[in-house]
């Protein structure tokens, strides 16, 4: 196992480099650069401006510094966009912000998505099984823009809660309503692949041996039938956790959070070169790590895996 | 295990051997009412979004002057204005709007999760299966994908190409089929060591009839499932690609784009511009739920 | 490192302030709240707050709180004295020299001397600091400011000098008789050399910056809030009456509206068509008032355009059916003007030719757009197809909408509608991908001259190539005329009858504001407002 996950871990140098590499020429050849305007610059402005951030070289060039940079110096380099900040400024002021939203998120879209899967699969057909259901579609209907100024209307203008929106260094009061607009879709679609894989390891063969043999239902569940049910909820979970911590841009939007989703948006609207690739780069880590952890526990659900 | 498992890999004709199996897998989905009602429901609205038009007093573009500059009041739903479901923010009506918003978000909906379908399921089982060094590439372009900034993409796609619906399918396509092949490449990983499996290989069953005859049908409760979270995912996400400039263009429209507009004016009065396009999504998301919660059923394997 | 010390004591002295502060405004008399903070909302995070690097309108706000410049800006956009106390020109105003006051002192207790002001203007257009607004500089007219920008010449060579500690030098290239308006700009503010090389570009950090206005930068958080509290070191502080000022970032008009219902603001932006439905609920808080800023479509009259826009008539025809009424009353309903002329009316100095179009009925105006297409020889039997170009925006889309539907319902006219985002739409503007496209422009002074010398031949921004040599040459004249406004005029004559732009409305300001905040600068066109004029009275 040990040499599996270090021979995944020297995989990733490659991976990232091809990522930066790609990424790199993708955001040069879309149109417009960061400092086209709706006034142009006079070709003089322009060109200093090119020459501070080394634009005018060529491309693999840029890319060359730009490894050696964050590589050697940890330097993401400055922000074309917001001229008095760095990249690893903006990246260490949104990333915190948006972990913690992203993470309690994720915590509660686990718990209850695999609670009501489970309450769904073991009492199929029956009122449990129909209100869990219209529970996570009802969660899943409703996108989280829809769900954003719903949540705004009651809580903040008609019951005068909770704070509308804002961040103030992650009080409780400022989660609440994120972490519910980020969680309720992702909670539906961890219910509706719980319940459909537990019921079909339910319906399994060496399940209904056991069943035969009659060893209580609770055992069943717990000891037999939730480890290969999760299987599937993991293969989603991995790359799900990297999209809930990497920031969601209608929260950030309509709560203004201040988090690394909305950063990213406008980063690449405003084509800010530098912030793009910094928090691309993040995304690439932590995709790169979170599936080689939902691997990882592939083997310790079912050590037949063989990876 | 089922009859497929014993049906000689000399066969060329998969589509004769599965037959029996479809024709099962048919009648058990029939024999599902919520799945077979949600079915009928989802025609229902298909015959709406295609016939639709022929009933309405005014088409999805024109804007009536009269209502406008009034929405909240003269914007209502009424059948004396012609406006079934009232107007949009312009005095557009929004019965025409939503019906034609129903043809592009259901056709976006299935033919995004199609293609996740297809590529997802063929590509992750194809790297599950073949497991090793193979898979480890396979998967590590996966992550490459997956961390790729997408928008980019989608403006690269827009310059290149122009702006068309084919355009769109293939945008919302492409973002669709990563976690499906992930979830499905797991699922896959899990199958290869079953017995049956092995004994297929044993008996010198060839590779690729094992994944397509084998594998894959023992996935499909999963990718359906799956599928069905995707449709909803794809409705919305092409709301965002028609907001970079690709897609649906004024004065077509979309449910996604409806949506978010009626969602941004819900507290000035205009409740019904979120109602009903937000209606036909739920009621199209219960169908696409129950019937994919039947054909997972009926296409279980274990479940003869 | 003195910085926390003077933070600490500015908050000190908002604490004895605030305790003291139930007292009256000491001009109106009016009974003042006991709590002077002021939250407002901005759209997106600011670019920078280093004067010379800001560019954006919010950004802009924050530097005349925190910095002050030569001058400043009254409520009706009249100059006043600001680090200056006033100036003389030479006879044919190519020299300016600005007398200082001694009173004006850094946040750090430094004075602010002249030195100060040149050696911001040198560093703003050094190639160096690369500021994307310097071009700007060279709309001053600075001497050698285009060699210094070009990476010609040393930006020591910029034609500003200071005489002494009090005495500022400016040298202009020509003549320019609205020169000191310019140093109302933000750019032209002074920055704190001593700071700038000790800390680089993060410099304006809050732990950091150093700053000569009525306010400190206190806090910053991105994309969340910045606070400015008040700077005990400025010279006027006594007048000052607002003590804290936050400006949240709000991307969402209608996520900011609610929070304002709710309390949490004390000014935003109304969303579009909003305004009369919460004029009618909120008589006291909706407000509206004209702005120098124009929103017109322009058409494409290179050879890439549909060639019947090189048809004057057809153009013409476009111009008469767009329904500036509804538009205006129906659809932004703000209190915006409809625009009939480039340049806003609220601009000063400007009379509007007198045009027909202006005058007649919107069905009179059809008639004749209608005659106008048939001699052109379009129409039902020969329609033409349009692409009309915007950016992702809600306004910029119902706008859009409205006006095809007019020009089709009208004249026939297919409109394709082809939204982008900002910076597609940018570059298929500037490649003339489009043959009608959306634009909005703020004059950067109150001048119709801010206005017009778009449509010059050489603009940058003229990317409709439209070219009229009488205008170019009435353009020139009026740079160095004292009374350009007849030229001016004459222009806007031209514009009416070539049409290479649609005008459709002039903006107005369109805000919710609390009914206890007072003295908010309705009348300055450029919307150059200073929190220290503000103050919150009781209820």
């Amino acid at each position: 196992m040990l040499t599996y996950i270090l021979k995944r871990l020297f995989y990733a140098i490659p991976t990232l480099l091809i990522l930066i590499v790609f990424s790199f020429v993708l955001m040069h050849s879309a149109p417009g650069g960061p400092f086209s305007s709706d006034r142009p610059l006079p070709p003089e402005v322009l060109a200093n401006l090119e020459a501070k951030y080394h634009l005018t070289d060529p491309l693999w060039k840029q890319i060359g510094r730009y490894v050696y940079d964050v590589v050697f110096h940890f330097d993401f380099g400055p922000s074309f966009q917001y001229k008095d900040r760095t990249v690893n400024e903006i990246i260490a002021q949104g990333f915190p912000v948006t972990l913690t939203y992203g993470a309690i998120s994720f915590a509660v879209a686990v718990i209850a998505g695999c609670a009501l899967g489970m309450t769904a699969a073991l009492n199929k057909n029956s009122v449990w099984d129909y209100l869990a259901v219209g529970i996570s579609i009802g969660a899943q209907v409703l996108p989280n823009f829809v769900m954003a100024p719903i949540l705004v209307l009651i809580f903040t203008l008609w019951l005068g809660w909770l704070p509308g929106g804002g961040w103030n260094g992650g009080q409780w009061q400022y989660l609440i309503m994120p972490v519910i607009a980020l969680s309720t879709s992702f909670m539906a679609s961890i219910a509706r692949i719980m319940r459909s894989s537990l019921l079909e390891v339910m319906h399994s063969n060496f399940i209904r041996t056991a069943r035969a043999k009659g060893i209580p239902a609770r055992t069943i569940l717990f000891r037999h039938a939730l480890k290969p049910a999760m299987l599937p909820v993991i293969s989603y979970l991995g790359p799900t956790f990297v999209v809930m911590i990497t920031g969601s841009v209608v929260i950030d939007l309509y709560f203004t959070t201040g988090g690394i989703g909305q950063a990213f948006v406008n980063s690449a609207l405003n084509r800010d070169y530098a912030v793009m690739m910094g928090i691309t780069i993040l995304i690439g880590t932590l995709t790169i790590f979170f599936n080689l952890l939902v691997d990882i526990l592939y083997a310790w659900i079912d050590p037949k895996i063989k990876l | 295990m089922s009859d497929t498992s014993i049906s000689p890999a000399t066969s060329p004709e998969p589509v004769v051997k599965g037959r029996s199996l479809w024709q099962d897998a048919r009648r058990r989905f029939f024999q599902n009412t919520a799945a077979v009602i949600s079915l009928l429901i989802m025609g229902l609205i298909v015959v709406i979004a295609i016939i639709g038009p022929h009933f309405a007093a005014w088409d999805n573009e024109t804007i009536d002057w009269n209502v406008l500059g009034d929405i909240a009041t003269m914007g209502a739903p009424s059948i004396e204005t012609g406006h079934y479901f009232g107007t949009d923010e312009l005095g557009r009506d929004l019965y025409s709007r939503v019906i034609q918003g129903t043809q592009v978000s259901l056709m976006v909906g299935l033919i995004g999760s199609g293609i996740a379908v297809v590529l997802g399921t063929l590509y992750g089982a194809t790297s599950g299966y073949i497991g090793g060094r193979t898979d480890n590439i396979m998967m590590r372009l996966v992550d490459i994908l997956m961390a790729v900034p997408y928008m980019f993409v989608l403006i690269l796609l827009l310059v290149v190409f122009g702006r068309s619906m084919w355009l769109l399918f293939a945008g919302v396509g492409m973002i669709s089929w990563l976690e499906m092949a992930r979830i499905v490449r797991g699922q896959t990983l899990a199958l290869k060591s079953k017995e049956y499996i092995e004994a297929a290989l044993a008996t010198g069953v060839r590779h690729h009839v094992i994944v397509l005859r084998h594998i894959i049908p023992n996935l499909l409760g999963v990718i359906v499932i799956y599928a069905t979270l995707l449709v909803p995912q794809m409705i919305l996400t092409e709301s965002f690609i028609s907001f970079l400039g690709l897609g649906v263009q004024e004065p077509n429209t979309s449910w996604g784009a409806l949506i978010s507009e009626g969602a941004s004016t819900l507290q000035y009065g205009t409740y019904w511009q979120l109602l009903f396009p937000l209606s036909f999504f739920v009621v199209t998301l219960f169908c696409f739920f129950f019937i994919g919660d039947g054909l997972r059923d009926a296409l279980d394997p274990k479940d003869r | 490192m003195k910085t926390p010390a003077i933070l600490s004591m500015t908050t000190a002295l908002t604490l004895c302030a605030t305790v003291a502060m139930s007292a009256n405004h000491p001009v109106t008399n009016e009974l003042l709240s006991d709590e002077q903070v002021f939250t407002y909302r901005i759209g997106d995070e600011f670019a920078s707050i280093d004067p010379q690097m800001s560019e954006d309108v919010d950004g802009g706000a924050i530097v005349r709180d925190i910095f002050e410049g030569l001058m400043n800006q009254d409520a009706e956009g009249n100059l006043v004295p600001g680090v200056a106390t006033h100036f003389d020109a030479n006879e044919d105003k190519t020299v300016y020299t600005f007398y200082l006051r001694d009173d004006a002192k850094w946040s750090d207790g430094t004075p602010v001397t002249a030195g100060d002001f040149e050696y911001s203007w040198k560093r703003f257009v050094d190639p160096a600091t690369a500021s994307p607004y310097s071009w700007f500089a060279e709309e001053m007219g600075l001497v050698n400011v285009s060699a210094i920008i070009a990476g010609d010449m040393e930006a020591s060579e910029l034609g500003v000098t200071a005489l002494d500690d009090h005495t500022l030098e400016v040298r202009l290239e020509t003549s320019m008789g609205h020169f000191p308006l310019m140093t109302t700009s933000e750019p032209t503010f002074p920055s704190p050399r001593w700071v700038v090389e000790e800390f680089g570009s993060s410099w304006t950090k809050p732990e950091n910056i150093v700053s000569n206005g009525a306010y400190v930068l206190s806090e910053h958080v991105p994309q969340e809030k910045t606070v400015r509290v008040r700077n005990a070191m400025y010279w006027n502080n006594d007048a000052t009456i607002i003590d804290r000022v936050e400006a949240l970032v709000i991307s969402d008009e209608n996520a900011a509206l609610t929070r304002y219902l709710a309390g949490e603001l004390d000014r935003t932006e109304v969303p579009t068509g909003q305004f009369n439905s919460l004029s009618k609920q909120h008589p006291e808080e909706a407000i509206s008032f004209p702005r120098s800023c124009a929103y017109y479509y322009f058409i494409n009259m290179t050879d890439s355009a549909h060639p019947a826009l090189l048809d004057q008539r057809v153009r013409e025809a476009l111009y008469l059916t767009i329904n500036r009424e509804v538009i205006t009353n129906a659809i932004l309903q703000g209190g915006e003007f409809e625009a009939y002329t480039f340049t806003p009316e609220a601009i000063s100095n400007f009379v509007p030719p007198e045009n027909p179009a202006a005058e007649m009925t919107q069905a009179e105006r059809i008639e004749r757009a209608r005659a106008l297409m048939a001699e052109a020889g379009y129409g039902p039997d020969n329609p033409i197809e349009l692409d009309l170009l915007y950016n992702t925006s809600e306004t910029h889309r119902k706008i859009a909408i409205a006006v095809s539907q007019m020009w089709k319902q009208a004249l026939g006219v297919e409109i394709v509608l082809q939204n982008m985002e900002w910076k597609t739409f940018l570059e298929a503007r500037s490649n003339q991908e489009f043959d009608i496209g959306r634009a909005g422009w703020c004059g950067p002074y109150n001048m119709a001259s801010s206005f017009l010398d778009l449509m010059s031949s050489t603009h940058v921004y003229n990317d409709a190539g439209y070219a009229n040599d009488e205008v170019d040459a009435l353009l020139d004249a009026a740079k160095t005329t004292d009374d350009p406004s007849e030229s001016f005029t004459r222009i806007e004559q031209v514009l009416a009858q070539d049409v290479p732009i649609l005008p459709i409305y002039h903006y107005a300001g369109v805000y919710m504001m609390d009914e206890s905040l007072q003295n908010w600068p309705v009348g300055n066109v450029e919307q150059k407002w200073y929190s220290r004029e503000l103050y919150f009275t009781a209820e």
